[in-house]
């Protein structure tokens, strides 16, 4: 639903759809550092829990032709006690649940995460689970709580996609938001034509930010 | 799961939109805030609910089951957003401008309302029809005979000029009778005039006041025409009217996609985002006061899912202040009116409204003899609150009599037409707060009131913040120099 299209069909089929995209897990399994790697190619080892990490944009090229956008909603700490809004959850396209692979007890909440996803979200969401901390099983191979096989398993027979990821060294981060990329239905965003609020039939633009021929996306979308 | 911290700067009860646009406010002025809500949603009063839910809220008594889910005829029950409080932005007020200055706009959607419609004269022989909201309107609207429309449109002109810093806006007409905003010249300008003097000057008749003062001005009763000094008011009240209509067109009024609950959730994801806390589920067991100075001192509350098994989380925070609505403090508060309102659900829009999907149409008091206006607002599918081809109407008014409630009601669900669900309840008492908060430092914010958008609401946040923090709330530039952590 909220996949919007702002480029589409332009002469010689180049294709630009932006997708919605939630992250879920466990407090301080390493949520927003993914998306501060993702997004910025930074890493904080001594970051503290989320404030104000609240709306990142990052967009990636599949090839000449595609470019997906990712805008990323982080939790901003209204996991913590359960108080996720339902406004989180909407029009997400996709979701990375993130759970640390020295915490046995995080893969349990990755997996309670899943299941309010199917309950709550769209039901074609594209969902991926993320092991993260692999450096710190790099150094220390005792540290690992979480077998990568039982959560492989788990993730096939749910139907998500897998990887062990470590913010900190970049490994595999890059690989979970592009193979998250080429699972989304870019043709079909670009075929509903699907546009941010300034583009949909009687869709306002509160804040009047956009110039005349600017293709972003009003409120809701990205202000970069 | 972590640990409530030992102190807090205010602590926020209840997650009303009043509440979350306070709670966000603060946080990103750097407060430390701790937001809790009994229920297991956000919104309070102000949420929108799904239709299985409206129906077992309205009918508390009936025993739903298998074989009676009435709410399964109309499609999956979370594809429906109903709001309980009806409601619509003015696209110039001042709730658009906090959303734009804290870029709540980011998480929210907002669509036009197609039309604001008003109704003249009741029963077989009512004609219903657009608000005109400008000078070239008013020459084409039905409303008025062709010499009215004249005097309509010179009063619409003059209001639209008016400039209150510049007195050669205020018409040769007001400089001769000393009518400006001038208050230099006390006992002859608009801050003390009756509206029913600048209505006089306009040779403005009867019917065109009403719809001028009710569907424009939106005042609900005429206390607001012989008030002397009201007439400055009613002028703004007009031109927030007609700037607000000019802005998009259709209609002075938006709506969000996916109802009014959204507004709420926007503003807590905002006050969390600024580091606000966030715990719904969650009951208040005391809250302490110093003995000496009266004033709160910390809070003790129990978080507990339902159906959750155990005592649940119980803490004990400290705060200086509270900010919190009516229902968590029901001995601060008294009751000052009573609203009455019918859910309606349509498969058709409104007869003789253009088949417009959404709209505002007011039915003035002195047209069905009344005291009060009775407000019809529509939303439907274009607002993504329905399945497609079905339409939400709540009709309201405030109660003047003490029972058959459903009487006074009934010219606005007249208008309605043929109706598949009808959810009517008691009356809804509108609380405000007894005393400032300052002997206490308990701010309380009123219930939602009976007016047919969010200026007053947004009045009482302007209100609350004056009395909890000692000085005014500005709002533009607010997240400027505030620092986001990783923002873009």
């Amino acid at each position: 639903m909220a996949a919007r299209m702002q480029q589409g069909g332009r002469p010689g089929g180049a294709r630009f759809a932006q997708f919605k995209l939630v992250l879920l897990g466990e407090s301080a399994v390493g949520k927003s550092s993914l998306v501060l790697r993702f997004v910025k190619d930074q890493f904080d080892d001594y970051r503290e829990s989320t404030i104000g990490a609240a709306f990142l944009t990052q967009t990636i090229a599949l090839d000449d032709q595609t470019t997906v956008k990712f805008e990323i909603w982080d939790t901003a700490g209204q996991e913590r006690y359960k108080s996720l809004a339902p406004m989180y959850y909407r029009n997400a396209n996709c979701a990375v649940v993130v759970y640390d692979i020295t915490q046995a007890s995080s893969l349990d909440k990755a997996k309670s995460w899943v299941k309010e996803l199917q309950r709550q979200a769209n039901e074609n969401i594209i969902i991926a689970l993320a092991g993260n901390k692999a450096d710190l099983v790099a150094e220390q191979p005792d540290k690992r709580a979480v077998q990568t096989a039982d959560a492989e398993a788990y993730a096939r027979e749910s139907n998500l996609l897998f990887f062990e990821t470590s913010a900190k060294t970049a490994e595999n981060v890059k690989e979970l938001f592009t193979a998250i990329a080429k699972k989304l239905p870019i043709e079909q965003a670009s075929q509903r034509g699907m546009r941010g609020p300034a583009g949909r039939p009687g869709g306002v633009d509160l804040g009047n930010r956009q110039e005349a021929g600017s293709a972003g996306g009003g409120p809701g979308g990205c202000n970069c | 799961m972590d640990e409530i911290a030992p102190e807090y700067d205010v602590v926020v009860l209840g997650t009303g939109l009043t509440e979350c646009i306070l709670s966000g406010v603060l946080s990103v002025k750097g407060a430390k805030v701790l937001h809790m809500d009994r229920n297991d949603h956000y919104g309070g009063e102000a949420a929108s609910v799904n239709l299985e839910t409206l129906f077992r809220q309205y009918n508390k008594t009936t025993v739903y089951g298998p074989g009676n889910e009435p709410w399964k005829k109309y499609g999956r029950a979370n594809d429906w957003n109903i709001d309980l409080v009806p409601k619509l932005l003015m696209s110039n007020g001042e709730l658009t401008n906090i959303l734009v200055s804290t870029d709540v706009t980011r998480y929210i959607e907002f669509k036009q309302v197609a039309g604001s419609y008003v109704q003249q004269s009741n029963g077989a022989k009512a004609t219903v029809a657009k608000v005109p909201s400008d000078a070239g309107e008013a020459l084409r609207s039905p409303l008025m005979g062709l010499f009215e429309k004249r005097r309509a449109r010179n009063f619409l002109t003059w209001v639209a000029s008016f400039d209150e810093a510049n007195p050669s806006t205020h018409n040769g007409m007001f400089r001769a009778t000393h009518i400006s905003y001038d208050t230099r010249t006390p006992g002859m300008n608009l801050s003390q005039s009756t509206m029913k003097q600048v209505y006089d000057k306009f040779g403005l008749e009867a019917t065109t006041r009403d719809f001028i003062g009710h569907s424009m001005a939106l005042y609900t009763t005429d206390d607001y025409i012989d008030s002397r000094g009201q007439a400055k008011d009613c002028v703004e009240r007009i031109r927030l009217y007609v700037n607000s209509m000019a802005r998009y067109g259709k209609s002075p009024y938006i709506y969000p996609l996916y109802g009014l609950g959204e507004l709420p959730q926007g503003f807590a994801r905002l006050s969390a985002i600024y580091g606000g806390t966030y715990m719904l589920n969650t009951t208040i067991d005391e809250v302490t006061y110093d003995d000496a100075t009266g004033k709160v001192t910390g809070i003790s509350a129990t978080m507990k899912e339902r159906g959750e098994e155990g005592e649940g989380m119980k803490f004990r925070t400290k705060c200086a202040k509270i900010l919190a609505d009516p229902s968590y403090f029901p001995g601060k508060v008294q009751v000052v009116g009573q609203i009455l309102k019918a859910i309606c659900i349509l498969n058709h829009p409104i007869d003789r409204t253009d088949n417009a999907d959404s709209l505002q149409l007011i039915i003035p008091q002195s047209q069905v003899g009344r005291k009060h206006d009775i407000y019809i607002a529509m939303v439907s599918s274009a607002h993504n609150v329905c399945p497609k081809g079905y339409y939400i109407a709540i009709v309201s008014t405030i109660a003047e009599t003490g029972a058959n409630h459903h009487l006074e009601l009934q010219p606005g669900i007249e208008r309605l037409g043929r109706i598949e669900e009808k959810f009517m309840g008691a009356p809804i008492p509108i609380y405000a707060p007894l005393g400032s908060g300052a002997e206490d430092n308990v701010f309380l914010s009123k219930s939602y009131d009976a007016s047919s958008h969010f200026e007053t609401m947004t009045d009482d946040v302007r209100d609350i913040y004056r009395r909890a923090e000692g000085k005014e709330l500005v709002v533009e530039g607010l997240k400027e120099g505030q620092g986001l952590v990783a923002e873009e």
